[in-house]
């Protein structure tokens, strides 16, 4: 139990940013060092948590917590993804308050808020390739931008019709064959 | 601020429960509850919490979840033991669909992983992630991250070139993020 609370202890204090950085770790330390499951049911996971939606580390977690120690097992795990990020990001928090008013820190900032916009708009390509765009379904990374960015529409509104459309569609098609 | 708790439990609760697609996809999700819908904060304090989110250990979805539950209260006038509560709150909110779904479709989303009415879910669902990543970077470009030509004509351009320089940086030059960050917070030291 504690090795298990400490591997993803390990897991959530060394992903930074995306998650998908830390395959390769979580599979050194759940594949080679403690052999709880083989390679081949690894990658299955992986592939099943990037499906589902939540925190792909805690996801992860909760898997390979449930599969070794049942719902106790996932509750040790999801606890050790996520106190790391509770921990450090409370005590920036608490910290960032008496700064925040700096004219350094204040300045600094001011350098970082468009970086963040770029390193978000980075990806967008290349998740455009692994979602398998063309030009049948390119409308609908278009739609669902505008939808959101010019009309206010949630996100989750927006996955949802997604979602749904998806399935309606893909029954219609069926029928018509 | 009961009220605000069961608010804050219930919005991190749903961007838990549709949150496809990653932690990027997340924040859309995360700024349009908070930002747009119930202005618990600014976007540019959005942007800052982004930010830090980025550049500290963790996965960005329970960063920037535990951020945003702490600055919610705060910003409301409350105390930072509260801003503490309401962190806890929101980062066990958008963990708690995880852990139900994981435990209850696992074994189902196993076998039938391929199944022709999954795949016909994500068809149109993956390509709609790719429009959240994009609508998240649209409307974080406001003035409060940019600043206009007419109100302050160098942050803006200066904000424009740092904009280039991070994306191109980390796109072409696969320079990491963090690095990035931090040479762009030099960069507004000295230059804004």
């Amino acid at each position: 139990m504690w090795t298990l609370f400490s591997t993803f202890l390990h897991i959530g204090l060394f992903t930074i940013g995306g998650g998908y950085a830390m395959i390769p770790l979580i599979e050194a330390k759940i594949v080679d060092e403690h052999r709880w499951m083989s390679r081949e049911e690894l990658l299955d996971l992986i592939a099943v948590a990037q499906s589902c939606p939540g925190i792909f580390a805690v996801n992860i977690g909760i898997f390979v917590g449930y599969k070794l120690n049942g719902k106790r097992g996932a509750l040790v795990t999801t606890l050790g993804t996520v106190l790391p990020s509770f921990v450090i990001i409370l005590s920036i928090a608490l910290l960032f308050q008496q700064f925040r008013d700096n004219a350094i820190v204040e300045r600094a900032f001011r350098g970082i808020r468009p970086a963040v916009v770029a390193l978000i708009a980075a990806p967008v390509f290349r998740m455009a390739q692994m979602a398998k765009i063309n030009r049948f379904n390119v409308w609908i990374p278009i739609v669902a931008t505008l939808a959101i960015w010019l009309l206010g529409v949630s996100p989750i509104l927006v996955i949802l019709v997604a979602g749904i459309g998806g399935y309606a569609y893909g029954q219609f098609k069926e029928e018509d064959k | 601020m009961t009220a605000y708790f069961i608010l804050l439990f219930w919005t991190f609760f749903k961007i838990g429960l549709f949150g496809f697609g990653g932690g990027y996809a997340m924040i859309s999700m995360i700024q349009g509850e908070v930002v747009t819908h119930h202005h618990w904060m600014t976007m540019g304090q959005f942007t800052d919490i982004v930010a830090v989110s980025q550049m500290t250990p963790g996965p960005i979805g329970i960063n920037s979840a535990t951020y945003v539950g702490y600055t919610a209260l705060t910003n409301a006038g409350y105390a930072p033991i509260w801003g503490v509560l309401g962190s806890l709150i929101s980062t066990f909110a958008v963990v708690l669909p995880s852990f139900i779904l994981m435990i209850v479709i696992s074994r189902f989303l196993m076998a039938y992983r391929h199944h022709r009415s999954v795949e016909q879910v994500f068809s149109w669902l993956r390509p709609a992630v790719v429009g959240l990543l994009a609508a998240a970077a649209l409307c974080l470009m406001t003035p409060e991250n940019f600043s206009t030509p007419r109100d302050n004509p160098w942050q803006f351009w200066v904000s424009v070139l740092i904009f280039l320089f991070a994306f191109v940086s980390t796109k072409v030059y696969r320079l990491s993020p963090i690095r990035a960050i931090i040479i762009c917070a030099i960069v507004g030291i000295v230059l804004m």
